[in-house]
């Protein structure tokens, strides 16, 4: 199901995340984390470069250039894994697209 | 007792005010509620709060009672959040406008949640014990959206209410709800004092968990359905506050800090109080936070059980309550030489029959003739987890 709907998700969406989910630095544990109602969610390395990006500004083409150009991978790869985790963390209601 | 190195906790319930303009007959809140007069004042709250955020706390719910209650209700969420905790209320909605709502919204509030009684306005008041409770709160939840603050709804469900489950996720779905709690009811407190009630049959519990259970799966992506099943249908206990004092604080409209909402009906704990000690040293020294860390204190089945990492043994208040022993095992569990207390009260719970209820309403004083005060409904605590990605 996931697959579909990643593939299904438009290179012009912006995607965001909504208001009552923060992407925060949290000092004390140093560590990023995902915080949203109800929920305190790791996230790793590569989901905070994604995420940062998530501020409705960029395309999501957009978005998957930068990371491909900043951290010199694939461009097919990163666009696979980009949809596949924002789809899954808009089923969740935790990004907008 | 050697309890280990606590780690740091995540969320922190704070239970403003025990004042609530509604009665409802499974409201969280303990038997004996504090007065107004015993409520700490805007700069103690305070003072928590950064105590929190200094030791690691990440969200900030903020409840009762209802919190609107509180006059320095603004003022505190701006503290709150200018201190970067995520900031949720716990409303029933009554006491909020829209101009109160915008001004919340502007403080930095991040999260509303709203409760709703039923699906039926007529019903909901009942259970609510508050005539206009449901119209209101339907107002409260587009003053929300307007604001531009998710909400949450959230749904406790038992007898009266059960049949309509599937109802209620719908409602919060009109009310642009992006998230909805549909908890059954736990049964502490007025819970427990009506839980003749309030305990659906079998039947209908099982119908209203399959209901919602296909409705999470036909409404992902359009709204977050979590679910809290009621324990006492269940082979194993659930995993309680993700552990004794492993993740959360609850401190009470007068100071005193609990690991859970409940834990004040184990007699013998000692619970210490923010206006004598600092969050941190309660966290990691109060008495009653270490009474049931780790799994020293375990009795069998639980201490040799493999799943004891997964659900701690289940509920501590639970347990007392049903066995007279908080270290036993929660008697939900299929393996509890006291599971056939569990299997007595459900064999005992009666189907609906659609008749108003003589329910135990919450309220600040014994008085047969005040049914207005009371609680917007239960505090679940299954997703504070910190969970991996």
């Amino acid at each position: 199901m996931t697959g579909e709907r990643a593939l299904a998700l438009s290179g012009a969406s912006r995607p965001r995340l909504p208001r009552g989910v923060r992407l925060k630095h949290d000092d004390v544990r140093d560590e990023w984390l995902l915080l949203a109602p109800e929920r305190v969610l790791k996230t790793n390395a590569i989901a905070v470069e994604v995420l940062k990006r998530c501020t409705g500004e960029q395309s999501l083409d957009a978005i998957v250039d930068d990371l491909a150009s900043t951290f010199t991978a694939e461009r097919s790869r990163v666009d696979t894994d980009v949809r596949t985790l924002l789809t899954e963390l808009a089923t969740k209601r935790l990004v907008d697209l | 007792m050697n309890a280990p190195a606590p780690s740091r906790p995540v969320g922190l319930l704070a239970e403003l005010t025990h004042r609530c303009p509604l009665g409802c007959p499974y409201c969280s809140n303990p038997l004996e509620l504090d007065g107004r007069e015993r409520e700490l004042d805007t700069a103690s709250w305070s003072q928590v709060f950064s105590e929190a955020a200094a030791v690691g706390v990440l969200q900030l719910h903020l409840s009762g009672g209802e919190p609107a209650s509180r006059r320095d209700l603004v003022e505190l969420v701006a503290h709150a959040a200018s201190l970067g905790l995520y900031t949720n209320l716990i409303t029933s909605g009554i006491g909020l406008n829209q101009a109160s709502v915008t001004k919340l919204a502007d403080a930095g509030l991040d999260h509303v949640q709203l409760s709703i009684q039923d699906s039926e306005p007529q019903s909901a008041d009942h259970i609510a014990g508050y005539k206009g409770a449901f119209a209101r709160k339907i107002e409260v939840a587009a003053f929300v959206t307007e604001a531009g603050l998710p909400l949450t709804v959230n749904a406790v469900i038992h007898r009266a209410n059960v049949r309509r489950a599937g109802a209620m996720v719908e409602l919060a779905v009109r009310l642009g709800a992006r998230r909805v709690e549909i908890a059954h009811t736990q049964y502490y407190g007025w819970g427990a004092k009506n839980r003749g009630l309030l305990m659906p049959s079998r039947e209908e519990a099982q119908a209203a968990i399959e209901e919602v259970e296909r409705l999470k799966a036909s409404l992902a992506g359009t709204i977050v359905i979590d679910h809290v099943a009621p324990d006492y249908h269940a082979r194993y206990p659930k995993p309680c506050m993700s552990g004794w004092a492993r993740r959360t604080l609850n401190v009470t409209p007068s100071g005193k800090v609990l690991p859970c909402h409940a834990a004040e009906l184990i007699p013998g704990l000692e619970f210490w109080n923010v206006t004598e000690h600092s969050l941190e040293d309660i966290w990691n020294h109060s008495p009653a936070f270490n009474a049931f860390r780790g799994d020293d204190w375990m009795r069998e089945p639980c201490r040799s059980c493999a799943r004891k990492s997964i659900d701690f043994g289940g509920c501590r208040c639970q347990a007392f309550m049903l066995t007279g022993e908080a270290r036993e095992a929660d008697p939900v569990c299929h393996l509890s030489p006291h599971h056939h207390v569990v299997e007595t009260i459900l064999a005992e719970a009666r189907g609906d029959t659609g008749e108003p209820r003589a329910y135990a309403y919450r309220r600040v004083r014994p008085s047969p003739t005040r049914r207005r005060e009371g609680h917007d409904g239960q505090h679940h605590d299954a997703h504070l987890d910190i969970s991996a990605e």
